[in-house]
């Protein structure tokens, strides 16, 4: 399994066209970034929930690829209760430390919303291949091929920094440069590699360019595609879930009289 | 992906060999002085089958480009005369030439080869229905019996070349261009590239131009040997055999290799009893993965002892863990079990392990050339990245400098001591590497494939300044697949077995 051929389980959602999974964190987490309630962001996750498991992962890959919004979720609630804006009743005071009605709120709208944008982004990664939604942006968004096939071939480098940089901190060992000199020395042992791993990588790159170039890519004419990537009936209703999901969300939350609407 | 079955029908695909013809032909890179191609005149006709050869600097590549279209336009450099493909301007000839190149690695597109092979197909607008039957047959033609959805990225140097000349093929050029397609890779890949060339030669018709070095492997297969000449214009150009008599002094002086003059062994004085530096005992040798604690062990069982004066080369198959262990012998990597330990009287009252010595411990202790030499570049010129080492051994200026200059002087850098290590040619990023190493006067020199696409020239050189080593009583230890090197220096082989399934397993995690 890599980045690139990630091993996906057939599921219902692995099949969907990847723009329409694209369309839905997108519209949940656009209108989720509008106000700050916990009542949106919690009807929105409840939903959510319900959608993704229908995505076909395991409960084992779930909880490993899920896992950095889990610890991300109530590290910035803790935070926004102890540190956020104080308002409400006081609950309880330590030095600078407060916690009031008010940032305890706060806190779990924070908490919340991270999980309900986060959680749907994650699974749209982790069940989709990186050639379908590049095919799908081509070809269902119409956005230009240079731009997405370009990024999409530049994609198998990023694999190939991970060797390149672990070669050439080995190479600073080998040549003396490789430990002390205390925090001057480990900047040094940092930015050096880090400037060789540009040089290589901009000279692969541009190898990589001329060799697509000599198969025909990069010139103005029409080009066909060999995977057709359709947006099906399954699609608009997936598309439709996340408006529904996000308009019952902002409606219960304008109802509960907790929607604030940050830019007003 | 789509489920049409194979279209592997015996009817040849419609290709028109192309006719190639240069007037007066020229070509300066922007920024630079001298013309990379200038006053050439030439023509080959539909379906020759042609070995392009010249000295290092000559133009071979930059004629290749450009009948492939892809030197670009007036901004990045100076056209004159013509190079016509059909009667046409190159740059027009869009799809009707198809071009291989010598990096595997730089040259895969996709993450799937079916969808690797298709993507040449797609930028010429080939309608989707014909674009998966070629891809079959491309594939099936130079020999990658796998299925389409297959990850690229699990190919080895050899599947990667073919896979590079199958998404060429697919296109169904007619004329196919090959700039050293087998010089990154081992023999065996090298006869599989070589092979299912000609098959698809002979099955399209197409005119062939290839550039490569070791004329070996391609002197059957061409019919018509070019050379270029570096101050411009063609030095000879006939049937191959005539060339390769003719010029073949001349040709092996500017480091081509040219199979009856093979380059000279050097002739070797052994030390007679030497001692033992370092010793494997039961070595395992492993790399820990990206974001894991513990290593996936590559090879084990490693016995070795690495003595004074001694050439030890360390062979086998392709995934065996040689540059591993290479790595592992240098102090570089942790054992991953096992004992390695340094003699007292070679680790000098530090501690017997190599992976426990300081950076600055290693320099004069062991040296390591890596597999590709910019991996090693540090400054910004030749000279001062060569007076690294030197410096950090604390050196007095006048020993630096001195012992600098005679190796950039040894090493034919002299010219280059202002230069860019980046910006050196292959064999002179070659040389650059070994001279690093060098200035610090390891007693160990390990090496992981020093000659790998080296002309005949550097290989010479290389190998007659490690024999010299050798009988000043330097140990060497080499990862080589070359089997030249063998002969000419190897005192001891050590050879690496298969790597089993259940290791290939894990290693695969």
């Amino acid at each position: 399994m890599s980045l690139l051929t990630p091993t996906i389980r057939p599921s219902v959602v692995a099949r969907l066209n990847p723009v329409a999974k694209l369309a839905v964190a997108l519209i949940v987490s656009c209108a989720l970034l509008l106000s700050i309630d916990w009542v949106s962001a919690g009807v929105a996750l409840l939903l959510e929930v319900g959608l993704l498991l229908w995505c076909g992962l395991s409960a084992r890959q779930f909880w490993l690829r899920t896992a950095p919004v889990w610890i991300a979720a109530p590290m910035a609630s803790i935070t926004t209760v102890l540190y956020g804006e104080d308002s409400g009743a006081l609950l309880w005071q330590f030095g600078f430390i407060s916690v009031t009605e008010g940032s305890a709120q706060l806190g779990l709208a924070i908490g919340l919303r991270v999980l309900a944008i986060g959680l749907p982004g994650i699974v749209l990664l982790a069940t989709t291949d990186p050639t379908d939604l590049a095919d799908g942006l081509a070809q269902v968004v119409r956005l230009p091929a240079r731009f997405v096939l370009g990024g999409l071939a530049g994609l198998r480098l990023v694999g190939m920094f991970i060797e390149d940089w672990h070669s050439l901190t080995l190479a600073r060992r080998a040549r003396g440069v490789g430990d002390g000199g205390g925090l001057r020395g480990a900047a040094r042992r940092f930015f050096g590699p880090a400037f060789s791993l540009l040089v290589i990588s901009v000279r692969r790159g541009s190898k990589l360019a001329t060799a697509m170039e000599a198969r025909g890519f990069g010139s103005d004419e029409p080009r066909t595609w060999a995977r057709e990537s359709r947006f099906r009936v399954a699609d608009a209703v997936l598309v439709s879930i996340g408006f529904a999901i996000t308009g019952i969300a902002i409606g219960v939350a304008v109802r509960a009289e907790t929607w604030s609407f940050i830019l007003a | 992906m789509p489920d049409t079955s194979p279209h592997l029908s015996g009817r040849a695909p419609q290709i028109r060999a192309v006719h190639i013809r240069a007037r007066d032909w020229g070509w300066r890179h922007a920024g630079r002085h001298n013309q990379a191609v200038s006053r050439l005149d030439l023509q080959i006709e539909p379906g020759e089958r042609v070995l392009l050869l010249g000295a290092s600097g000559a133009g071979k590549s930059t004629l290749v480009h450009a009948l492939a279209g892809v030197l670009g336009d007036a901004e990045d450099g100076d056209e004159t005369g013509s190079l016509l493909i059909d009667g046409r301007p190159a740059a027009e000839a869009r799809g009707r030439v198809g071009l291989v190149l010598q990096d595997p690695d730089s040259q895969v597109v996709l993450a799937r080869i079916g969808d690797d092979v298709a993507f040449g197909c797609e930028n010429l607008a080939v309608p989707r229905a014909d674009i998966w039957p070629r891809v079959r047959q491309a594939l099936a033609e130079v020999g990658l019996d796998l299925s389409l959805d297959h990850p690229t990225s699990s190919l080895s140097g050899g599947q990667k070349q073919r896979l590079a000349l199958a998404g060429v093929l697919a296109m169904r050029p007619g004329l196919l261009l090959l700039d050293e397609p087998t010089a990154n890779l081992e023999p065996g890949g090298v006869i599989e590239v070589r092979d299912a060339v000609v098959r698809s030669l002979d099955h399209s018709g197409a005119t062939f131009v290839v550039i490569e070095h070791r004329v070996e492997v391609w002197q059957d297969v061409v019919d018509r040997v070019i050379v270029l000449d570096p101050s411009g214009g063609v030095l000879a150009d006939g049937p191959t055999r005539e060339i390769l008599s003719s010029q073949g002094e001349r040709l092996a002086q500017a480091g081509v290799w040219v199979p009856a003059l093979p380059p000279r062994f050097p002739v070797r004085h052994p030390m007679r009893a030497s001692q033992t530096l370092l010793r494997a005992e039961g070595l395992q040798v492993g790399r820990v993965p990206f974001g894991r604690r513990t290593a996936c062990v590559v090879a084990d069982g490693i016995n070795l002892g690495l003595r004074a004066g001694t050439a030890t080369v360390v062979t086998g198959p392709n995934g065996a863990g040689k540059s591993t262990l290479a790595l592992t012998l240098a102090g570089l990597l942790r054992p991953a079990g096992g004992a390695l330990r340094a003699s007292d009287e070679f680790a000098d009252g530090i501690p017997a392990e190599p992976h426990r010595w300081r950076s600055k411990q290693l320099l004069t202790r062991i040296g390591t050339v890596f597999q590709d030499p910019e991996h090693q570049f540090l400054a910004a010129t030749v000279r001062d990245d060569l007076l690294i080492g030197p410096r950090a051994l604390g050196l007095s200026v006048a020993e630096q400098t001195g012992r600098v200059d005679e190796l950039m002087h040894r090493l034919r850098l002299d010219h280059l001591a202002d230069a860019n290590p980046f910006t050196l040619s292959g064999g002179e990023k070659r040389r650059m590497s070994v001279a690093t190493v060098l200035a610090t006067r390891p007693r160990l020199l390990v090496l992981d494939e020093p000659t790998f696409g080296q002309d005949s020239r550097t290989w010479q050189e290389l190998v007659t300044l490690l024999a010299e080593l050798l009988d000043e009583g330097t140990a060497l230890v080499a990862v080589t697949h070359d089997a030249q090197f063998v002969s000419a220096l190897a005192d001891e082989e050590y050879r690496l077995g298969a790597p089993d399934a259940i290791r290939l397993g894990a290693g695969a995690l």
